[in-house]
């Protein structure tokens, strides 16, 4: 691996070290992955994914996981295109844990790139061999043949057969090897603002999210833990807890620990269930537990800080060092330095990490919640030493993901006490538990020094990011935190800077702490954009240039880039005076899936504190496939890190997270919510994904409002700590 | 334990389950409606919200005995075929991410209508703000109020 290695590549290299990737397209027709379809007959299937059947029932497989972001409704509508035929005909189900479908993990905002292709082939496979059975069947050439609604017709003899029709005739036919894909300028249903196909079942309390499974002879689990990080259970007395009515029993968890595919490795922390006929029953009982931990001499906030401190004197791994950034900040006329401090954060999704599983003589089914169904499926396969076929990973909608639900700590908890009463069992987490015990993302230090020279271009530049390794923590053993991969991942946006400056480097110094770290919405470059962005501005304050112009200077030669920060610029009226205690800020990123994101932030600082009023965001992704979706992943981006940059901050005491629920771990409020207006611009034939790009620049974008607004810079997350 | 009743959704039904037992838990684990959500378990984020004699309450906080008796009408109850005003705004703006907060707005959103049937954006803020949306629908939810007040 190099060390531009981004979460996806990772996440799929991990995938493939163990075995997971196979070809999408699989050449065999007439694959049946439904016995009831594959009793009406031959059908037609291209891909593992997607089956046409003699009734005309067309079945979509959805290989990736719904947390929110759309893809149960944006995928199908791929295939809609490609076939002609309208997206609410198409069945979609939820594909169970199996390589056939390829890579399932669902992050790194890459479902749609990397289906996009896949898809549009194997619907254009099947369109073709309807369309050649169709010809066949009426003796006229395929060219005189066209689709729409379903149907193959024959225009000039003005005849017509159903996709159903065709399939026993299609289904015999060679699958085409390249089939001719669909121009984008004439696709009639991409490109085009498209409602959801998931929104009905959301709005009347039918949809069956990983805490609905109901099973006959469920039972609820609730789990105790040490509240200091990896520490063991020395004892506990559970008299109390199985007093508690509604108590049924109570599970002690051995510590330890597990490796899968000989890479990603998996804590079994020491533990105990309680067991009981409800949820509420199992959560007191939980608290009647008395647990003996060994708990003591864990660190605080404040000791971690000073790590970090410590470790950034020295210098790191380095992802990128252009010229020679240390001389030309020697005879820089101008030297700006500043360092920032970043906080841990959790994820706080709002269904509270849960899973269901019933381990029972040679069988398990695990209903989990996941973004990562192949994991599940080997870890249960490890846990209860059942082979991958009796083993079943039925994947639910979630309450949000936002890459909490990559980490398999609640699936694990699941799938433990299943097997020790052999009965299906719901493990629940308290949003006390959930909020300390996440797998939060890193705290992070940096330093930046830019140099400017004495005509006031920014010469030099150097970048130090001090923070947890993802990776490292994840595969201790193949990817650790000092190695290329590790660096990789930490360096997200601060290594892959877009601006021009001659002499730049950046280097990562791994710190190594107790605290679990894990995927957060956008990762790494939720840091470094901060640091990056909020940092050049202090440049442009320090040169007296305005923020927007030294950015146009420094992206002068990349076109997309300003065409999304002119955007953003020119819709917020950049430049327009504002009234004193009013602040208007600026920050622009390339997110690793290659979509561009400007945000401009409006703010007022009045005796009610800090108020972001508006927010305004331009992106590029590409290919623009829904627009209506791509928007509110712009909104709910800006949302998820405007409570983190105005709020968000998980701290240790002692070891133990200071925070617990919503009270105390705050996030924005409809009475806080600004006016957002979203702007896409399009650019080349594919798409880039937007589930996380609108993440990074928010923070800075405010933070430079608010320095405008005072006139005191800002340095450290949050920013209601200011 | 002696049984208790309530009206859900219209119906009469007849729960055994302890007094103290939080309404939420007695709903999703009880009943087996789970339409309504757990959220935080003490009042901070709405993901539980129902109507308690048709004021807005969350469940979560709200135990068994302190129902007894009374009409509760949870999302599943909000009408037929989604025909309330509020559920027709929601789909026809696309309101939901992940969705999972969305029964808890809804029934906020209701109770509101109900008393007030041309919402200001203040009103919205003052009667939502015990909602929370990590997704981030916020000004979906208020476009939708809006539209949803103007039919009504």
């Amino acid at each position: 691996m190099n060390a531009e290695v981004s979460r996806r590549e990772f996440v799929k290299a991990g995938a493939a070290l163990s075995g997971l990737v196979v070809a999408l397209q699989l050449p065999a027709y007439a694959r049946t992955a439904a016995g009831a379809l594959a009793r009406l007959g031959p059908t037609l299937s291209p891909a593992a994914f997607l089956q046409i059947a003699p009734d005309g029932t067309v079945t979509f497989w959805l290989s990736k996981c719904e947390m929110g972001q759309g893809v149960r409704s944006a995928l199908p509508m791929i295939v809609a295109e490609e076939l002609d035929i309208s997206p609410e005909a198409i069945r979609v189900e939820q594909a169970s844990a199996d390589p056939k479908y390829g890579d399932q993990a669902t992050g790194g905002s890459s479902s749609i790139s990397s289906l996009w292709q896949p898809l549009r082939k194997a619907s254009a496979q099947a369109r073709e061999m309807l369309v050649g059975a169709a010809a066949r069947t009426w003796g006229v050439p395929a060219s005189e043949c066209a689709t729409g609604e379903g149907s193959v017709r024959h225009d000039p003899s003005g005849r017509r057969l159903s996709y159903g029709t065709l399939v026993p005739v299609a289904a015999a036919l060679a699958v085409p090897a390249e089939p001719a894909l669909k121009d984008p300028k004439s696709f009639r249903l991409l490109g085009r603002p498209s409602r959801r196909l998931d929104t009905a079942a959301k709005v009347d309390g039918s949809a069956r999210y990983g805490i609905d499974t109901r099973l006959p002879g469920m039972v609820f689990a609730c789990i105790a833990r040490c509240p200091v990080f990896g520490r063991p259970l020395t004892g506990y007395d559970a008299d109390q807890a199985r007093a508690m009515p509604g108590v049924i029993d109570v599970v002690p968890l051995e510590q330890g620990e597990l490796l899968i595919g000989d890479f990603w490795r998996f804590e079994l922390p020491g533990a105990v269930a309680v067991v009981a006929e409800n949820s509420w029953a199992a959560m007191r009982g939980c608290k009647a537990l008395d647990c003996r931990w060994e708990a003591a001499g864990g660190m605080s906030s404040a000791q971690l800080a000073r790590i970090f401190r410590d470790r950034s004197a020295q210098a790191g791994r380095l992802g990128r060092n252009d010229g020679d950034a240390q001389t030309a900040l020697e005879h820089a006329a101008k030297v700006v330095e500043v360092e920032y401090d970043v906080p841990f954060l959790a994820h706080a999704t709002m269904e509270p990490m849960n899973c269901t599983a019933y381990v029972r003589g040679g069988r398990c089914d695990v209903y989990a919640p996941t973004q990562d169904p192949g994991t599940v499926s080997q870890l249960a396969q490890s846990l209860t030493g059942l082979d991958a076929s009796a083993v079943e990973v039925h994947t639910t909608i979630m309450g949000g993901g936002f890459g909490r639900r990559f980490e398999m700590d609640w699936v694990i908890d699941s799938i433990r006490v299943s097997k020790a009463l052999s009965r299906p069992v719901q493990v629940v987490w308290t949003r006390e538990h959930d909020m300390q015990h996440d797998n939060y993302r890193p705290a992070s230090y940096h330093v930046l020094r830019g140099g400017l020279d004495s005509a006031g271009k920014l010469v030099a530049w150097t970048h130090r990011v001090v923070a947890p390794s993802v990776i490292g923590w994840h595969a201790p053993g193949v990817l650790p935190p000092g190695s290329a991969a590790a660096a990789g991942e930490a360096l997200d946006g601060a290594a892959d800077l877009a601006y021009a400056i001659p002499n730049l480097r950046v280097d990562y110094c791994p710190v190594q702490t107790p605290v679990p770290v894990g995927w957060w919405r956008s990762v790494y470059a939720s840091q470094t954009c901060f640091a990056n962005e909020t940092f050049l501005d202090e440049v442009a304050r320090a040169a007296g240039r305005d923020p927007l112009e030294l950015r146009r200077e420094l992206l002068a030669g990349s076109p997309r880039h300003l065409a999304v920060l002119n955007k953003a610029a020119e819709q917020a009226g950049w430049g327009t005076p504002l009234p004193a205690g009013r602040g208007r800020g600026i920050a622009i990123h390339k997110f690793f899936s290659d979509a561009i994101v400007a945000e401009v932030a409006e703010v007022t600082v009045g005796p009610k504190g800090l108020r972001v009023d508006r927010v305004v965001c331009a992106i590029d992704c590409g290919l623009a496939l829904n627009p209506d979706i791509i928007t509110a992943q712009m909104e709910g981006g800006i949302v998820y890190a405007l409570s983190a940059a105005l709020k968000g901050a998980i701290t240790l005491e002692a070891g133990r997270v200071k925070q617990s629920n919503f009270h105390d771990y705050p996030v924005l409020r409809h009475s806080e919510m600004p006016r957002v207006e979203v702007y896409i611009l399009a650019s080349g034939d594919t798409p880039h994904g937007v589930g996380e790009p609108a993440v990074p620049p928010l923070a800075p974008a405010v933070a430079n409002a608010l320095a405008m607004a005072t006139g005191t810079s800002v340095r450290r997350l949050p920013l209601a700590l200011e | 334990m002696p049984p208790t009743w309530l009206v859900v959704n219209g119906s009469r039904r007849t729960v055994t389950a302890d007094p103290a037992m939080p309404l939420l838990w007695v709903l999703r684990d009880v009943m087996g409606m789970t339409g309504t959500k757990f959220g935080c378990g003490i009042a901070q984020c709405g993901a539980c919200t129902v109507h308690l004699d048709g004021a807005a309450v969350r469940s979560c906080s709200v135990p068994l005995s302190a129902a007894a008796g009374k009409r509760v009408t949870t999302v599943e109850g909000l009408s037929t075929n989604r025909m309330h005003a509020l559920q027709r705004a929601w789909i026809e703006l696309d309101v939901p991410q992940c969705g999972y907060c969305q029964s808890g707005q809804l029934m906020s959103a209701a109770a509101l209508l109900a008393r007030n049937p041309s919402p200001t954006d203040a009103d919205i803020d003052a009667a939502m703000d015990g909602n929370i949306c990590r997704c981030g629908t916020y000004q979906r939810i208020r476009a939708a109020i809006h539209r949803a007040a103007g039919e009504a």
